[in-house]
């Protein structure tokens, strides 16, 4: 029995791997959340947002590394997000005014804008495809790991070696900045009020004389630059292909889903909650048991409840699960 | 006595193609309070509805201090100085009870701390409560944050749909001692009400609608007096 081994352990593959994915999510789940609030649908097409911000970002990260611009140990990623989320915010709000705009004036159902932001999710996929390719692009550079498990277990002298790398890092720090800063502008500035008031109640928005098109702005600018941040953090601590960033929409809409749709709070919770439930039910516990149980009770088997190929299983379940029990998840937002 | 300062004059008009007012005039003079009453179903919050411009009009005219509004939206007339205050769905429900004041005063550029305060004279409890959410209030303290809200435009001219629905009759008292006390600063108050003895007692102008159309226009005390609005609307 070693307990520290096994808290090693469970930092190494479980806590840390799921609070930087819990992370990413939460910041993907904001931008769902914001357009569900303010804009009333569920936007599909944002997973390739995501990805559309992240492979701007990355053309602008080759241009800056060829250029020999470099920020130092940290990756050169983070100089060129700035750029990468102007860009995607021209490009969102150029969907608005040439498509969204069109269905918000005949006040159309939301499911018809659902089916809208399909039709945006194929050209903005396709888009991206075009732009950088399909394969796998790594683009993360800089300095790999804050604590690398051989020095590690030099310094601790335990079996087990802790690894943190920068990425995880960085996507934390990155996020509760991102988050703090969305907060504050939300409780605290004129134009943040006015997007909650409008997504309150927008009959009462109009007659206190909010300018409903300028909240629509404002809002996509920030869903600009909350999905850039979250594809390319993503992007930083595995790798960037245009599919899995499809496919991130599955664990983003849970996310959004299981805090309560419309809910800033609700969608960081539901990112980590997402997170962990992944990342747990798609770990080997063995390792962890072998270090905390007495060896004649370890089990034979990997403890391993479900393959990581079957990880967006976990999401769907929990989507199904709240629609089904609690529709207005955790923190009470609208039905859907 | 000149016109009247603001006048829904000969409306006609309703939201499809079926007529819901005929011919029918609303008029407010400044610092006054009229009341709408009337049976159900009489058009009442229809004929308010017009006066603000939530309603396309087919004839008729609506005319703000001697000015032809009728073609204004509703937005526009907030920015003339008009104000509404919707029988439902009347406060931000997430937001708190001064955060609904400043989205009332979104329009206005300058210190909109004295007029706060006023309200807060005005409504003491949302003072105490300003920190809270409006959703969190009891239904006579919600009415007040959105009579608050309302006020926040500085209007010359404060429009109430049915304000004392759903409150108990203590509440309904202390909300029309304010609304008395808000025309004293020189506020018209245009209101709809079901409570129709009790906003007659208050009211300087009263219009009885039926059928979209006016039955009886007259003073509030005259109406009261009336034998036969007595007997058909105010039970005896």
């Amino acid at each position: 029995m070693n307990i520290l081994d096994a808290i090693v352990v469970l930092l190494n593959y479980v806590i840390i791997p799921a609070t930087s994915y819990g992370a990413q999510l939460a910041l993907g789940a904001l931008g769902v959340t914001l357009i569900y609030g303010i804009l009333r649908f569920s936007n599909f097409a944002h997973g390739d947002t995501m990805a559309f911000g992240t492979a701007v970002t990355i053309l602008i990260t080759w241009a800056f590394q060829a250029a020999g611009i470099t920020f130092g140990p940290l990756p050169t990623a983070l100089l060129a997000l700035p750029l990468g989320i102007a860009v995607t915010a021209l490009v969102l709000l150029f969907t608005d005014r040439a498509v969204y705009r069109f269905y918000r004036r005949k006040k159309a159902a939301p499911v018809i804008l659902v089916i809208v932001s399909m039709g945006v999710m194929f050209v903005m996929n396709g888009l991206t495809r075009l732009i950088i390719g399909v394969q796998d692009q790594n683009f993360a550079d800089g300095q790999r790991f804050i604590i690398n498990a051989f020095q590690f277990r030099k310094m601790t002298g335990l079996a087990q070696g802790l690894a943190l790398r920068t990425t995880s890092v960085i996507t934390l720090l990155t996020a509760i900045i991102v988050v703090a800063a969305l907060f504050w502008f939300l409780n605290h500035t004129r134009t943040g009020k006015s997007m909650r008031a409008f997504a309150d109640n927008e009959d009462l928005a109009l007659l206190s004389g909010i300018n409903p098109e300028r909240v629509v702005t404002v809002t996509w600018l920030l869903v600009a630059g909350l999905a850039t941040t979250a594809g390319v953090l993503y992007g930083l601590d595995k790798s960037f292909m245009p599919f899995t960033y499809f496919q991130l929409l599955l664990p983003i809409f849970a996310a959004a889903v299981v805090g309560g749709l419309g809910n800033p709070l609700g969608a960081i919770v539901g990112g980590f909650v997402v997170a962990f439930s992944e990342v747990m039910s798609t770990y080997a516990w063995r390792m962890v048991a072998a270090y905390v149980l007495p060896r004649s009770l370890v089990p034979g088997g990997l403890m391993q409840l479900l393959t990581t190929d079957y990880k967006f299983a976990v999401s769907f379940a929990i989507l199904v699960a709240v629609l089904l029990f609690k529709p207005t998840g955790i923190f009470k937002g609208k039905s859907v | 006595m000149g016109a009247p300062f603001l006048i829904g004059e000969k409306m006609t008009g309703g939201y499809g193609a079926a007529d819901i007012l005929h011919d029918c005039t609303i008029a407010v003079e400044k610092g006054e309070i009229a009341v709408i009453v009337g049976p159900n179903g009489a058009g009442k919050s229809t004929a308010m509805k017009a006066v603000f411009g939530m309603l396309t009009l087919r004839h008729g005219q609506v005319r703000l201090d001697g000015e032809d509004i009728t073609a204004f939206s509703p937005q526009a007339r907030v920015a003339k100085g008009m104000a509404f205050v919707p029988q439902t769905d009347n406060v931000f429900l997430s937001m708190s009870v001064e955060e609904n004041l400043e989205m009332g005063a979104f329009l206005r550029r300058d210190d909109i701390r004295p007029t706060m305060a006023r309200i807060y004279d005005l409504f003491p409890v949302l003072k105490e409560k300003r920190r809270q959410a409006a959703g969190e209030l009891s239904g006579g303290q919600r009415q007040q944050v959105a009579v608050g809200r309302a006020l926040m435009t500085q209007p010359k001219v404060l429009m109430l749909d049915e304000p004392t629905a759903g409150v108990s009759p203590i509440v309904m008292d202390e909300l029309f001692d304010r609304i008395i006390e808000i025309s004293r600063t020189g506020i018209s108050i245009l209101m709809v009400e079901q409570n129709a003895r009790q906003a007659l007692n208050i009211a300087d102008k009263g219009y009885v609608l039926v059928q979209g159309a006016n039955r009886y226009t007259d003073t509030g005390e005259a109406l009261l007096a009336d034998p036969d609005v007595r007997k058909t609307f105010l039970g005896g």
